[in-house]
């Protein structure tokens, strides 16, 4: 057949449609297509520290985490709430800031200050970003854009929080096993938590929300308010990987608001494929750790990722997750117009 | 007088930077945010002229000039028409031009040396007792020039009327029988060589670093959201407006303070009026 005569012709595999509904139980076969990816990505994550060579790669995975509960944050604001947030290091930022504070100067010990910075920091980040929350699309994107930027220079500006030199000194982990294992469940526990949140009824407002929001508006439901509540929920995530960062490397400072922390995790996001959650994370696999062989070439590591999303968002604005799911859950064959 | 002096010294070397921007957002509603990574290569390739191969500053320039345009529409040819009207998508392509540029730059040695272009005509004057380098004068005259062309072009001109029916009704201006992405790539061509003759006119007042980059688009930015993103007076008062704030900071409270303005300014202006300053496209719209 001649190209122009044949498309390709997609069906659902006669498995996905078994398992589909409550008969999935009926045979293992099934349990098992449904289980299995869930389960490599989650035994996978958990198995991850003990196979790791040595102290650096170790590092490397809570690195990869910490990007990886940011790419989350993304993702689920720019694909279920239809706010695209360029200014992923003002979480980072006030997270890191927040512990860093409490834990150098009234000296609360590392297990309180993780949860209460995440708390206390979304609570910031959701007041800061209050008053542009009815702005929406490139407005947005730039005002958030902004925000790290503007937080950076204040700081510099005003000499508070240590100035240019941050705040050394801060506690570390008590190990590096409880590190890990600390970020990787946090990774697994907000992944398939958001995936649970988004299929709930106020899931289904947010999507609302970012589809047609003057329906929304007309249902008589408040956008703000169900923006500011997204925005919480995805700063949480921000703030409690900028909080586990700065106990990481004991260190905070205005490096913290600095650029790869947006720019990581929205490639990360691109290349995995929006609007599934589980992209992002994967594509945090990929990204953390080309850039830590990138170390050496310096700066060259940001021009590199730019090229990478570059070509991902004009080229293949899919992501791999999307194109997994395809090829799982479907199959393909060339038919006659 | 020194406030007033250096204050529309600052505003006209922001509205060159920002004439760029609003043109090719205005024009092809592509928001190009590899513009100060043109800026700055702009920079580069007249030192390269210059220093390197020994042309005459006025042929380097205009070399400058035409690489930059020709870099402009390559963006846009091989890029940016890919992803014409998702608005996500061309920010995020576009930045990722622009930082693949800058960090590219960076790594390929462009750094720690210091990189100058002498100035058009050394030696200063003093003006009502405030002592202004020649250069900076001829900024002003230069600045003033560019406004007063773009507006004749964009008003008197085959091209330039094509342009604005462009940004007015896309639609409409196809059934005219415009061809929206020629124009688009003309308008993107025409930023970008405004961005390199913003930076040869403004580099040499001092160095050329890849930070300038970054700071170039935050102004740009800046002076396109107040005064309303694709209005041309707009953006012309709004770099005026954000020029006397920037010196009045500089003067009252220190240079620290000077990109804070900048920021804060964004951050108000899109909350209380996002369209701008004087920007009436799509008003209701864009905000719910």
């Amino acid at each position: 057949m001649a190209k122009a005569d044949r498309r390709k012709e997609r069906l659902d595999r006669g498995i996905k449609v078994r398992s589909d509904g409550i008969y999935a139980l009926l045979s293992w076969r099934e349990l098992a297509y449904l289980v299995l990816p869930r389960l490599v990505l989650i035994v996978g994550l958990l198995v991850l520290p003990l196979v790791m060579p040595s102290l650096y790669w170790q590092r490397v995975i809570s690195n990869v985490c910490l990007y990886a509960l940011l790419a989350l944050s993304f993702d689920f604001l720019a694909h279920y709430v239809g706010l695209v947030s360029l200014g992923g290091a003002l979480f980072i930022g006030v997270g890191a800031y927040i512990a860093a504070l409490l834990n150098k100067y009234l000296g609360f010990s590392i297990i309180l200050t993780i949860p209460i910075a995440s708390i206390a920091g979304a609570a910031i980040c959701t007041l800061l970003l209050l008053p542009c929350l009815p702005l929406r699309g490139v407005y947005f994107a730039i005002v958030s854009l902004m925000y790290p930027l503007a937080a950076m220079r204040i700081i510099e500006a005003l000499n508070i929080f240590g100035g240019t030199d941050g705040i050394m000194g801060i506690d570390s982990f008590p190990s590096s096993w409880a590190e890990q294992y600390f970020v990787i469940v946090m990774v697994l526990l907000f992944l398939f938590g958001l995936r649970r949140l988004v299929n709930l009824d106020i899931g289904l407002v947010f999507r609302g929300v970012k589809d047609n929001d003057q329906a929304v508006r007309a249902s008589g439901m408040s956008i703000t308010y169900y923006k500011s509540v997204a925005v919480f929920i995805a700063s949480i995530m921000g703030c409690l990987a900028g909080a586990c960062l700065t106990h990481i490397y004991m260190f905070s400072g205005i490096s913290l608001f600095a650029l790869d922390f947006s720019i990581l995790p929205i490639a990360a996001t691109v290349i995995g494929g929006g609007g599934t959650l589980a992209g992002p994370v994967i594509g945090c696999f990929i990204l953390v750790p080309i850039s830590e062989l990138l170390r050496e070439f310096g700066t060259l590591r940001i021009a590199f990722y730019a090229v990478i999303l570059m070509a991902f968002i004009v080229f293949k604005s899919e992501g791999l997750m999307v194109y997994g799911q395809r090829k799982y859950h479907q199959f393909e064959r060339w038919v006659k117009i | 007088m020194q406030i007033l002096i250096y204050g529309t010294i600052n505003s006209i070397a922001l509205t060159l930077m920002a004439l760029g921007f609003a043109l090719v957002y205005g024009i092809s509603r592509v928001p190009n945010f590899a513009h100060g990574a043109i800026y700055v290569v702009a920079g580069f390739i007249t030192w390269t002229c210059l220093k390197a191969l020994g042309l005459s500053y006025f042929l380097s320039a205009l070399i400058a000039i035409l690489i930059t345009g020709v870099i402009g529409a390559m963006i846009y040819r091989f890029m940016l028409i890919r992803v014409r009207g998702m608005a996500i998508s061309e920010i995020i392509a576009s930045y990722a031009i622009g930082l693949a540029i800058l960090e590219g730059l960076r790594w390929g040695g462009f750094k720690g040396m210091t990189y100058t272009l002498p100035l058009f005509i050394p030696g200063s004057v003093n003006l009502a007792g405030v002592p202004v380098d020649i250069h900076r004068l001829l900024l002003i005259g230069i600045g003033a020039a560019v406004i007063v062309l773009l507006w004749l072009f964009t008003h008197y001109t085959r091209i330039g009327l094509a342009l604005r029916g462009m940004a007015q009704d896309e639609r409409a201006a196809l059934m005219l029988g415009i061809d929206s992405d020629l124009m688009a790539l003309l308008a993107t061509a025409f930023g970008s060589m405004l961005a390199g003759l913003a930076a040869i006119v403004l580099l040499p007042l001092g160095n050329i670093v890849v930070e300038a980059g970054y700071n170039v688009l935050i102004l740009a930015i800046a002076v396109c959201i107040v005064g309303g993103l694709g209005s041309w007076m707009g953006a012309v008062l709004a770099a005026f407006l954000i020029g006397f704030a920037q010196i009045l900071t500089v003067v009252y409270l220190g240079s620290h303070y000077q990109m804070v303005v900048a920021l804060l300014a964004i951050i108000f202006t899109l909350i209380l009026r996002p369209s701008g300053l004087f920007g009436q496209q799509k008003e209701l719209e864009e905000r719910v």
